[in-house]
C-alpha cells in the first residue's frame, strides 16, 4: 500500500533515522540522559531504582527536580535529551516548566524533548501539558520497560500516545469538529484517526501495522502529525471543549 | 371588602402547614395575587380582578397589596394549578441538585404595567378627595410607583440569589434602581412644589444632602467593613464545608482501605485489588468535578457508566487490571443495554483466560448513531472455530445477543497474540 500520508505527515520523525523499535534488542547501543521532574520524591526514587540501571536500560538519570524553579535550573544546568515531567508540581504545575523551557525545546541541534507521566486523569491536565509542547504522555502505572521504551521513542522525535491519551485526542477532536472548523490543520484525516483508535484500543505500533496494512515508520508519522495539530490547533475550541465538559 | 376579609386571613385554613408565600413565577407586579390565589386554590384572575376592584374603591386595593407586599416572603408557592408542571418551580440539575427554574420576564408584565397605568388614571379621574388633597395625588402615584419599582428590584435581588444565575444584565438593574429613584424623587418634589415650600426647596436639599454625607461618613466604613466581613465569613464557610467533605471521604474510603490493606498484607492479590478498587473509587471522585464519587446512583444511565461500571466489577471479581478508554457518551437504549451485557461477558472472559497477559483493554465510541465497543487482551488466544459446541459463553451471550438485537459480534483471537472482541450496535431510533 502505497502510503497517502507522506503529504501531511514527517514533520517530527524526520531526525528517527532508525527507529530503534525492538525492545531490549539494542539496549546496550542506546544511551539516554534523563531529567526526572516530579514533587514526590518516594515516586522519583522509585523512577530511578526501576529504569536508572544504566547499563541494562540504557537511560541515565542526570538530574531531579521536585518543583518548577527546580526543575528549569537543573534542567538548564544538565540538558537533557529527555525530560519525564508530572503535570502537577508546585509553582505553576508541568505547563509551566514547558513555558519557560521552550527554547530549549525549539534548540534544533539539542532539543530537549518532554513526556508527561502523570497520575491525573483530567482530560484537561493531560491535553493541557501535550500543547505546552510535550512528546507525549503515560500515566504512571506503566510499566518499567514500557516507560523506558517511551523514553527512547520521545527521544527519537516520536510522539508517545498511551491509549488513555489517544481516547481524549478523539475526543477533544470530534467535538470540535462538529461545526465546521476555521482551519483545515484542525481536523484530523481519517487515516490518523483510525490510527488514534487502534492506539485507544491497545494496540502497538507494529500491530497497527499490520492491522492497517502500512508501515511502522508511516504510524509513527501518522501519530506525530496528530500530535502537531493538537499543538497548534485552536486554543479557544479546545477550552470551549473543556469548558462544555465542566473540566474547567 | 369582605373578600379582602377572607384573603387576608389565610392563616385559618384547616390545612396547618400551609405559609402564603408570594410567587416568583408567572408574577405580574409582586407576585401576590398569584401567591395569593395558589394559597387559597382560586383562578389567578379572580384576585386579580379583586383587586382592581378594590383600587376603585379608593385605593385600597393599592394599600392592600403593598402590604401584602411588604409582609409576605418570596417564595415558590402559589403556581397556578392548570399550567403544565413544566413552568413550575424546581428541576433537578445534572449534577443532582435540584434548582429553581429561572423565568423570562413574560409579556404579561408589560401588560400589567399598562393596565396599571390606565387604571390609575380612571382611578385618579374618579377620585374624589376635595380640591386640595386632589393636587397631592399625581405625586403620590409617582412616589408609589418608584417605591414599587425598586422593591420590585429587590424581589429580583433575592430571586437571582436561589436561582444562581445572574441573568439580568447589571446595567438593567441600575437602570432600574435610578428609575425608580427618579419616580420618588419627582413624587416628593412635587409635593414639595404643591405645598408652596418650593421656596424653601433649595435649603432643605442642601440640608438633607448634608445629612445624608454625614451618615455615609459615619456609618460607611462600618457597613463597608461589615459586608467585606460577611462575604469573607461566607467565603471561610464553603472552604470549611469542603475541606470537610474531603476529610469525610478520605476517612470514608482510604484510610480503610490503607487498614485493610495492612491487615492482608500476606494476601499480595488481596492488596492489589484493594488498592485498584480504592484507586478507581478516589479517581472517580476527584475527577468528576460534580460527582459525589459515593452516592451514586447504582444503576449508570450511559454508556460511559455502564461500561466503567462493569469493567470495575469484572476488575473487582477477577482480579484483572482493566484499563477502560471512553470516547463520546449517549444514555443507555435497550439495544445499548444488550451490547454492555455482551461487553461485560467479553471483558469476563478476556479477565478469565487472556488475563496473563496484562491488562485487559476496553474501549468504547459514540459516532454518531452506532455505538462501538471493543475489548482486548493479550492473553494465549485461541481458534474461534474450534469452541467447543456446548460452550454457549462466547456464542449465545456475545454474538447471539448482539445478533439478536441488530448488532453485530466480531471475534478476532490470534493464537499468541490475545484475543479481541468488536461490538457494533446502532442506537435506537428516538422515541418522542
Amino acid at each position: 500500500m502505497s502510503d497517502p500520508t507522506e503529504a501531511n505527515g514527517t514533520a517530527g520523525a524526520g531526525e528517527a533515522a532508525e527507529p530503534a523499535q525492538s525492545p531490549g534488542g539494542g539496549a546496550a547501543r542506546r544511551h539516554v540522559r534523563v531529567v526526572l521532574v516530579d514533587d514526590h520524591r518516594m515516586f522519583r526514587t522509585g523512577v530511578q531504582a526501576e529504569i536508572g540501571r544504566t547499563e541494562q536500560t540504557g537511560v541515565e538519570v542526570v538530574g531531579e527536580a521536585a518543583d518548577v524553579d527546580q526543575a528549569v535550573t537543573v534542567i538548564t544546568a544538565t540538558r537533557p535529551e529527555v525530560v519525564l515531567l508530572d503535570v502537577h508540581l508546585p509553582g505553576g504545575g508541568g505547563v509551566e516548566v514547558l513555558r519557560r523551557c521552550a527554547a530549549l525545546m525549539a534548540d534544533a541541534e539539542r532539543p530537549v524533548r518532554f513526556l508527561a507521566l502523570s497520575v491525573s486523569d483530567a482530560a484537561e491536565d493531560v491535553i493541557g501539558v501535550i500543547r505546552g509542547g510535550a512528546r507525549g504522555y503515560v500515566t504512571k502505572t506503566i510499566t518499567g520497560t514500557d516507560l523506558v521504551d517511551s523514553v527512547f521513542r520521545v527521544q527519537e522525535g516520536d510522539a508517545v500516545f498511551s491509549p488513555r491519551l489517544a481516547g481524549f485526542v478523539l475526543d477533544a477532536f470530534a467535538s470540535t469538529d462538529a461545526p465546521p472548523v476555521d482551519e483545515d490543520l484542525d481536523r484530523l484525516t481519517q487515516r490518523e484517526r483510525e490510527v488514534l483508535r487502534l492506539i485507544a484500543r491497545g494496540y502497538a505500533y507494529k500491530e497497527i501495522a499490520k492491522q492497517l496494512f502500512i508501515s511502522v515508520k508511516t504510524v509513527e508519522s501518522h501519530v506525530s502529525a496528530v500530535l502537531r495539530k493538537l499543538q497548534l490547533s485552536n486554543r479557544h475550541e479546545l477550552t470551549r471543549w473543556a469548558t462544555a465538559r465542566r473540566l474547567v | 371588602m369582605p373578600e379582602a376579609a377572607t384573603a387576608a386571613a389565610p392563616l385559618d385554613e384547616p390545612r396547618p402547614p400551609r405559609k402564603l408565600y408570594r410567587s416568583s413565577d408567572g408574577r405580574w407586579l409582586g407576585g401576590v395575587a398569584r401567591g395569593l390565589a395558589g394559597h387559597l386554590g382560586l383562578p389567578v384572575i379572580w384576585v386579580r380582578l379583586v383587586f382592581v376592584g378594590l383600587f376603585m374603591a379608593d385605593g385600597l386595593g393599592a394599600l392592600l397589596y403593598a402590604a401584602f407586599w411588604f409582609f409576605v416572603p418570596l417564595g415558590v408557592g402559589g403556581v397556578e394549578t392548570q399550567k403544565p408542571p413544566s413552568l413550575v418551580t424546581s428541576e433537578t440539575a445534572p449534577d443532582g441538585r435540584r434548582k429553581l427554574v429561572a423565568r423570562r420576564p413574560d409579556k404579561g408584565q408589560m401588560v400589567a404595567l399598562l393596565l396599571m397605568v390606565v387604571v390609575a388614571m380612571v382611578f385618579v379621574g374618579n377620585v374624589n378627595l376635595g380640591s386640595g388633597a386632589q393636587a397631592y395625588l399625581w405625586p403620590t402615584v409617582l412616589v408609589g410607583a418608584g417605591v414599587a419599582l425598586v422593591w420590585r428590584q429587590a424581589d429580583n435581588a433575592r430571586r437571582a440569589r436561589w436561582v444562581e444565575v445572574g441573568r439580568r444584565k447589571r446595567t438593567l438593574t441600575l437602570l432600574r434602581a435610578v428609575g425608580g429613584v427618579l419616580l420618588v424623587t419627582a413624587g416628593v418634589t412635587g409635593i414639595f412644589v404643591l405645598q408652596g415650600s418650593a421656596a424653601h426647596l433649595g435649603s432643605v436639599l442642601q440640608a438633607a444632602l448634608a445629612v445624608l454625607v454625614g451618615i455615609t461618613l459615619l456609618a460607611g466604613p462600618y457597613l463597608v467593613r461589615m459586608t467585606q466581613d460577611l462575604s469573607e465569613e461566607r467565603l471561610m464557610r464553603i472552604r470549611a464545608q469542603e475541606r470537610a467533605e474531603v476529610a469525610a471521604h478520605v476517612h470514608d474510603s482510604v484510610l480503610h482501605t490503607l487498614t485493610l490493606i495492612q491487615r492482608n498484607a500476606e494476601n499480595a492479590g488481596e492488596v492489589r485489588r484493594l488498592a485498584r478498587a480504592q484507586e478507581r473509587d478516589l479517581r472517580t471522585w476527584l475527577y468528576k468535578p460534580e460527582g459525589t464519587g459515593k452516592d451514586e446512583a447504582d444503576e449508570p444511565t450511559t454508556l460511559a457508566d455502564a461500561v466503567r461500571h462493569n469493567a470495575a466489577e469484572v476488575e473487582d471479581k477477577h482480579g484483572v487490571p482493566i484499563e477502560v478508554v471512553v470516547v463520546g457518551d449517549c444514555p443507555l437504549d435497550e439495544r445499548i443495554g444488550a451490547q454492555m451485557q455482551a461487553a461485560r461477558e467479553a471483558m469476563v472472559n478476556a479477565a478469565k483466560y487472556g488475563g496473563e497477559g496484562g491488562a485487559v483493554q476496553v474501549y468504547a465510541e459514540v459516532e454518531g448513531k452506532k455505538v462501538f465497543v471493543s475489548v482486548r487482551d493479550r492473553g494465549p488466544g485461541f481458534d474461534p472455530d474450534s469452541i467447543p459446541a456446548d460452550r454457549m459463553g462466547v456464542r449465545e451471550s456475545i454474538i447471539g445477543r448482539m445478533e439478536r438485537y441488530g448488532g453485530t459480534a466480531r471475534l478476532r483471537a490470534v493464537p499468541g497474540g490475545g484475543t479481541e472482541v468488536e461490538l457494533e450496535m446502532e442506537r435506537a431510533e428516538k422515541t418522542s
